[in-house]
């Protein structure tokens, strides 16, 4: 797209503004997922969730712009997102703490009914054109107009980034936070508290979930921006292991984050430039820069450094 | 194993994800009264489409032959505790080292011979893949959950690419493909069947499966290892060794059913071949608790559920996903009966019951 003016500089350009777009969901779903482990449980339904967020979001948007008007219609999707990701992470809460159920289980079978349930209520969704979120331009700087279309961030980038520092916080300095890194470090000590262990974890998966449906509604809504049955492929996923990657910090998961939306973007970005025999093999990129990364910061001797202690164990 | 269990023990081991299926099956049709759709009706044609007829059987037992092969990717690790759910990338892997062998070969030997290679190939290739898996997380550590996913996801991509370019068949228009394999090389059906012979694979994979792990000192040494880590290891067992081995041959089934779908069904390589059979048999392994005969039995009751899909979208007007969502839905509620076993007094031993109540006093 940004070629024809730019020559190689679209190489650069491509995976800017692809790092600057792909990156939302796995921004938002990796802060999710930080909150879920923080507690002591794994959730890898959020495959599932994103899935389910992203037809919630395309599904009442398309369907509310008739009533509410183009405008406030995909902000409505976002929401319906997040509350359809809470009904989710509800399930997934409930059920993965129940006596002698593995939570890595539960998030397989989430990954199939998030995805059957997204699938099933979206088929109608697939051929009309829901209105989209708006974007805010950053490229006004230059003059050259490839510039300017690629160098756009979305509202949710921006909420994504502003939720960094908020949970840093929360997990640091609140009441609430400590409960949460109580439960999940030491689920007796929080006993000994007077915490309710199974309150905690069910409030933190359903806040989790809160935000992966989010990151669907910026999947459906802004990038790629249309609902199809395959949009997530697996980046729900990735952010899971991104989590640990980012070492269940949430700074760590924003800078994670844009590593992996850039990751995302070099299939694109070097098909804009006439390299495309590899085309696919470049899509593989994130999935590559993932297990490469888990290679080298796990190690089986040690628990990593920062992990919950009660994560991955049996309850 | 086996021989201490009693007959109320393995009631309950029957029972339970029996029931679970049957709630499932209730809440699905909850689930097809809200979306429209008589449940009755709905039960009724999946009966039919799955078991009404010989013919209906036939379409079952054609889809229940990969998932007894991809089932048993996901339930032979299981018994050495680790959670392995790249089966779609170990059939594509495997379906593509078929395609690559049977087209190399050609028509250059005769057909069995290639259909041998084939096989080798896919189950060296599958074997491998997921040996990966388990290497990775032997040696580094990495979350082998995670890890295989990720390799089915590159498995895909490698096929995209293989498809699209180097092996693409430009005379084959409608969607990129690899030239077709030699007629000669397809897998045939079974005498006075449509059944192809990758329901005898599927069958004697099995029945090999359940031998090796509750009859074999191989299988006692995984199962022991799976149960206890620490244990075996302080016993001297090779667990990097067995952890390898297990996920070889869990791959190598995956991968066979990559083979047995490109040389009976697809006989040319293309994205058809990701059908989500992988994904179906990581719930086959799950409600069979990874028992390896169990597993043919739920791959026949799957393979006709998923044989069924089409008569929901025709006479229902449910989209296809709608068995996606009972997959789902099924998953669920075998994973809640899990928490269910020695809830009920009905299948604890006398002796048992005595005890607890002693204990409880």
């Amino acid at each position: 797209m940004a070629a024809g003016a730019l020559g190689w500089w679209g190489v650069p350009l491509g995976i800017l503004a692809g790092t600057l777009r792909g990156s939302v969901p796995f921004l938002l779903v990796s802060l999710g997922e930080c909150l879920t482990e923080k507690s002591g449980k794994i959730n890898l339904g959020l495959e599932g969730t994103l899935l389910f967020g992203a037809m919630s979001a395309y599904a009442i948007s398309y369907l509310s712009s008739g009533i509410v008007g183009p405008t406030l219609a995909p902000w409505l999707g976002v929401l319906a997102a997040g509350v359809a990701g809470m009904v989710l992470g509800a399930i997934h809460g409930w059920l993965s703490q129940q006596p002698r159920v593995n939570d890595v289980a539960v998030g397989i079978a989430m990954i199939i009914f998030g995805g059957g349930l997204a699938n099933f209520f979206g088929k109608p969704f697939i051929q009309p054109q829901a209105p989209q979120l708006p974007t805010i331009p950053i490229g006004g700087w230059s003059s050259l107009d490839p510039v300017q279309s690629a160098l756009q961030i979305s509202p949710l980038f921006l909420l994504g980034v502003a939720i960094v520092p908020l949970m840093s916080w929360f997990f640091k300095s609140t009441r609430w936070g400590l409960y949460v890194r109580a439960v999940g470090d030491s689920p007796d000590a929080a006993l000994a508290m007077g915490i309710s262990i199974f309150w905690v974890r069910m409030a933190s998966i359903v806040g989790g979930s809160f935000l992966a449906g989010i990151g669907g509604a910026s999947l459906s809504l802004f990038y790629p921006g249309v609902w199809t049955e395959r949009i997530s492929s697996g980046q729900g996923l990735m952010a899971v292991a991104l989590v640990i990657f980012a070492r269940w910090q949430p700074w760590q998961c924003l800078w994670a984050s844009l590593l992996f939306g850039g990751a995302q973007a070099l299939g694109p970005a070097f098909q804009s430039v006439g390299i495309d025999s590899y085309y696919y093999l470049f899509n593989a990129a994130p999935y590559i820069l993932t297990l490469v990364i888990m290679i080298i910061t796990c190690s089986p001797q040690r628990t990593l450094a920062g992990a919950p202690g009660a994560l991955g164990k049996d309850s | 194993m086996a021989s201490t269990t009693t007959w109320r023990r393995s009631l309950e081991a029957v029972a339970l994800p029996m029931g679970a299926v049957l709630a499932a099956l209730v809440i699905f049709g909850v689930f097809c009264a809200l979306a429209g759709a008589n449940p009755l009706a709905v039960y009724g044609s999946i009966y039919r489409a799955a078991f009404g007829s010989w013919s209906a059987w036939q379409n079952t037992l054609i889809r229940a032959s990969p998932l007894m092969l991809t089932a048993l990717c996901t339930a032979l690790p299981a018994r050495l505790g680790l959670v392995i759910i790249g089966n779609e990338g170990a059939l594509v892997v495997g379906g593509l080292a078929a395609v690559s062998v049977g087209l190399g070969l050609g028509g250059s030997l005769p057909g069995s011979l290639v259909l041998l290679a084939m096989a080798l190939g896919s189950l060296v290739a599958g074997g491998l893949w997921i040996m990966a898996a388990g290497a990775l997380r032997h040696y580094r550590g990495v979350n082998e959950t995670i890890s295989s996913l990720l390799l089915n996801y590159i498995a895909i991509a490698l096929l995209s690419h293989l498809v699209q370019g180097p092996m693409r068949d430009p005379a084959f228009v409608s969607k990129p493909s690899s030239f077709e394999i030699d007629a000669s090389a397809w897998l045939g059906t079974l005498p006075t069947t449509r059944v192809h012979w990758g329901l005898i694979y599927g069958l004697v994979a099995s029945v090999l499966a359940y031998i090796l792990i509750q009859r074999t000192t191989f299988g006692f040494a995984a199962r022991t290892a799976g149960g206890n880590v620490r244990a075996a290891r302080i016993a001297g067992l090779p667990v990097g060794k067995l952890t390898l081995a297990v996920c070889f041959l869990a791959g190598s089934c995956a991968g066979l059913a990559g083979m047995v779908e490109v040389a009976a069904v697809q006989r040319r390589l293309n994205e058809s071949i990701v059908s989500n059979y992988g994904y179906a048999g990581i719930l086959v392994a799950f409600v069979a608790r990874h028992n390896p005969l169990a597993t043919v039995l739920v791959s026949v009751l799957l393979g006709g559920i998923l044989a069924a899909g089409g008569i929901l979208q025709r006479s229902h007007d449910l989209p296809d996903a709608t068995v996606l969502v009972f997959q789902g839905i099924v998953f669920l509620c075998v994973l809640y009966s899990e928490s269910l076993y020695g809830r009920f007094a009905f299948f604890q031993e006398r002796e048992a019951q005595v005890e607890a109540a002693v204990a409880s006093v």
